[in-house]
């Protein structure tokens, strides 16, 4: 377990090793820099912004500095918002992108797993028809057009929520709806069809057979083994949720990370891009490991300590 | 069957939840109320005389800086308003009023000017203003290492570009002088009628001296420290700001309100919804946005509330004319004649703004009028039929059997989109030329306009002073904005004439001239001068927009009807 704990360590920081390293190059290539601006800045002045960006230095004498900064754990300082830490502005707001996130990763796992598992149990009745109807309208209804039905809806209309902001405890619900719909729908239909596929395994048969209760053959037999799929997808989910989604923060008015994503980039602020890709790479590997120790748990077939499986 | 029981016992634990859930909003819902009908529950924070109301508004996104020196956005501007004050405010009709400074008095050369700062006016902390804080602040927004894009705003006083641009060290040099505590001198290169103008821009307001021991201070509200009308009390990133009437403002009688409270909002669709339910009292320009396909349907239904107010702005198109086929003018004025401007702003923008045929928009000081009022933009006609044969003129001076393939290149969004698609469609209905029009980002597209690499450009120009010399030195030879390759000495010598003369009919004259010859040659092809739309609730008065867009809220007070 340690050995393959060590293992995926040394890989995890060699692949954000690459993912800085074309990161870099790939943002310096794009044309333009942080400092363009429609009424032009004179020659002096980018001159000397640039001396102190470093972005006077040769590509790869920056890119030098940029790994000794980052080994010295400095992400440096936004070049578009003036003297804010990049690892400021992820902490201010990732911690609003996360909140929801979990929450719509909660909300997404119970719904996705409730309607999924119902589904399978009522094969081919109406309830399984509704909840495909329901699992079909989750994973094709963009969750941009989810929020602006929810906001005009219960906001602007019934005026039952606020229509954006993060200031009361009820302003979550909306966020966080709109942000579970397609994970939610997602894995009710992973759910449904893996459920069935197990319902009919031969080893269930054998369980049926054996006179076991139908809650245990569900939770001990059938659940275990249909959820496998499941877990894989949701370290990568949440990962994804967490780090914001642009268009539902924007909708919502919520000051979270989703943002500067696309932001950055316009900008050309390349301190932030960077910070931003090696944190959410970070984050996504994270929660890749965690998949894999989960898969340990629910899965008694998978050893971690034979190699890792990847 | 027991398995299904519990299945269904799941989904009423759930709607249990979201009924408990839904249980929790008519608290939220009466808040709502509240705010609508009484300006009880908006109260400022100290929940003082019902008249104190917090005016709240929508400011789109984070401001680049606090710090004076930094600020280069609208958002930055309008949060400076509240903050900071400069020597001088602007009054609705744009004209410079008394504000940190009581008085001043301009040299018979018109070389020097000398402010009498005010013996009330205080930082937020409680200190005095003084003339030395201004020395201070200005030195220190010209010094390189402070980095600031818009020093050379400052170039206009003696010495000030030479030490911006590190030609010398020695700040002495620059003429900027604090005589005692009241009184500061500016000596200026040339007489610059409109230097009182620049005096109320954001760069120019003043800084505490102890910033200078706290680099990140203008990042937090706990650090800010303002001279002007309110003082921030809480700055949440990314998410709103909150002011609060400063009582060490020397003019607090006059201001209102007990408060601003912005919020970063960036769809504008949520910020007209927030508006509706109550939640701003302002939505629209200059920070926000009305969505472009309600500005129709609101300006019908919400008639009392609606504005729309020209502002100094050009949107137009430039070419490169040092390319066939722009390198001839009469192929230039073929395309700027063959639009319909009208048809243009009436079904395409939508949002009040007005076909222009000059360069310098209206709201712009002349003489003593509107420099528009007393200069008509009648320098050239949309004409179709004389279009064709100047295009046609032009195609056998070039020797071109036909138009080439050229292309129009606008910054990505989808306005300047719509605008193109009309436009091109335009030219190929009434020229029957082939224009293809692509969009660039942002930077993409300036870094090829610098290298004078496209053919037709979208651009935009907003003033920086109340002149018409923030447009007309735009296109001398060689000038840093120039990215048309336009050059002409008949018209760098009538700028040099302006620049050097005090007396205000000569400058307008020369510029009249100028702006003549730019029109007639047509490097660039005006399309329309831009107009800001907003909705203000009824109630708030004396909120305005001035003659650059700019919002002033710091007199605005609220009286129920």
């Amino acid at each position: 377990m340690i050995k393959y704990v060590f293992k995926k360590f040394v890989s995890m920081l060699l692949s954000l090793f690459v993912l800085a390293t074309a990161t870099f190059f790939l943002m310096k290539i794009i044309p333009g820099d942080p400092f363009m601006r429609e009424k032009a800045i004179p020659e002096k002045i980018r001159e000397h912004l640039f001396a102190v960006y470093g972005l006077d230095q040769p590509i790869w004498k920056q890119y030098l500095m940029y790994l000794n900064n980052l080994l010295h754990g400095d992400l440096g300082m936004s070049m578009k918002q003036q003297y804010m830490s990049v690892t400021r502005i992820i902490k201010e707001t990732f911690i609003y992108s996360a909140q929801i996130g979990l929450f719509a990763v909660f909300v997404s796992l119970a719904v996705g797993l409730i309607l999924g598992i119902v589904a399978a149990l009522n094969h081919r009745k109406w309830l399984d028809s509704v909840t495909i109807i329901i699992a079909v309208l989750g994973v094709s209804i963009p969750n941009f057009l989810a929020a602006s039905i929810l906001q005009y809806v219960f906001g602007s209309k019934l005026q039952w929520l606020s229509v954006s902001g993060l200031n009361d405890p009820t302003d979550f619900i909306m966020p966080v709806l709109a942000l579970s719909f397609l994970p939610a729908a997602f894995i009710a239909r992973l759910t449904r069809s893996t459920m069935l596929e197990v319902l009919s395994a031969d080893y269930i048969k054998t369980a049926r057979a054996k006179g076991l209760s139908g809650r245990v053959i569900l939770v001990r037999h059938a659940l275990r083994n249909a959820i496998l799929p499941v877990v894989t997808y949701i370290g990568p989910m949440t990962a994804n949720i967490i780090t914001g989604s642009v268009v539902v923060e924007q909708i919502f008015g919520i000051g979270g990370i989703g943002r500067y994503f696309v932001q950055s980039i316009t900008n050309r602020d390349y301190t932030l891009i960077m910070g931003l890709t090696l944190f959410y790479g970070i984050i996504l590997m994270a929660a890749r490991f965690l998949t894999d120790i989960a898969y340990g748990f629910v899965d008694p077939r998978i050893k971690l300590s034979r190699g890792g499986g990847k | 069957m027991r398995t299904r029981k519990s299945a269904f016992s799941f989904i009423a634990a759930l709607l249990i939840l979201a009924i408990i859930a839904v249980g929790c909003t008519p608290k939220n819902e009466t808040g709502n109320n509240g705010a609508a009908n009484n300006e009880s529950s908006n109260n400022g924070a100290a929940g003082e005389a019902t008249d104190a109301k917090v005016f709240r508004m929508n400011i789109h996104s984070e401001p680049s800086s606090l710090d004076p020196a930094l600020m280069e956005d609208n958002v930055s501007g309008t949060l400076a308003t509240g903050i900071y004050e400069g020597l001088t405010r602007k009054n609705e009709n744009g004209e410079s009023i008394p504000a940190t400074a009581e008085k001043w008095v301009q040299s018979e050369d018109g070389l020097t000017y000398t402010f009498t700062i005010r013996q009330d006016a205080k930082w937020s902390n409680g200190d005095p203003v003084t003339a030395n804080d201004f020395e201070f602040s200005w030195k220190r927004a010209l010094d390189p290492a402070t980095g600031s894009t818009y020093a050379y705003q400052f170039y206009y006083i003696a010495g000030a570009q030479d030490y911006n641009e590190g030609k010398t060290t020695n700040a002495d040099a620059v003429g900027i002088k604090a005589l005692d505590a009241q009184t500061l001198e500016v000596k200026l290169v040339a007489p610059t009628p409109y230097f009182l103008s620049l005096t109320s821009f954001y760069v120019y307001n003043p800084v505490h001296q102890s910033v200078k021991d706290n680099e990140a201070w203008a990042a937090d509200a706990v650090t800010i420290i303002g001279n002007g009308p309110f003082k921030m009390s809480e700055w949440q990133h990314n998410t709103s700001i909150k002011l609060v009437k400063s009582d060490s403002y020397y003019d607090k009688d006059q201001v209102k309100f007990a408060g601003v409270d912005f919020t970063m909002i960036e769809d504008s669709a949520t910020e007209l919804a927030n508006y509706e339910t109550n939640k701003l009292d302002y939505t629209g320009k200059p920070t926000g946005e009305i969505p472009s396909e309600q500005i129709p349907v609101l300006k019908e239904s919400k008639k009392d509330e609606f504005v729309t107010k020209g502002i100094a702005s050009s949107y137009y198109y430039m070419f490169n004319t040092e390319e066939v086929p722009f390198n001839n003018v009469k192929v230039r004025k073929a395309l700027a004649m063959a639009i319909d401007r009208q048809a243009i702003v009436e079904s395409v923008t939508m949002a009040g703004e007005v076909p222009s045929f000059g360069f310098v928009p209206p709201g712009i000081i002349g003489m003593k009028d509107d420099y528009r009022n007393e200069v008509k933009d009648d320098f050239f006609t949309e004409d179709v039929e004389e279009a064709k044969k100047l295009l046609a003129e032009g195609l056998a001076e070039l020797k071109l059997a036909k138009f080439p393939e050229v292309t129009l290149t606008f910054n990505t969004s989808d306005g300047h989109k719509k605008i193109a698609e009309a436009i091109v469609e335009m030219w190929r209905q009434n020229l029957g030329i082939e224009v293809g029009a692509k969009n660039e980002e942002f930077s993409v597209l300036l870094k090829n306009r610098t290298a004078m690499n496209y053919q037709i450009s979208r651009a935009g120009w907003g003033a920086d002073y109340n002149d018409p010399m923030t447009y007309m030195d735009m296109f001398v030879t060689g000038g840093g904005q120039n990215n048309t390759g336009f050059s002409s000495p008949e018209y760098d010598a009538l700028i040099k004439k302006a620049y050097a003369s005090g007396d205000q009919a000569e400058r307008i004259a020369a510029m009249t001239e100028a702006e003549k010859i730019l029109m007639d040659q047509m490097p660039i092809m005006p399309i329309y001068y831009y107009s800001n739309t907003y909705m203000l609730k009824p109630g708030f008065k004396n909120i305005f927009l001035d003659y650059k867009g700019d919002i002033d809220y710091t007199r605005g007070y609220y009286e129920a009807k």
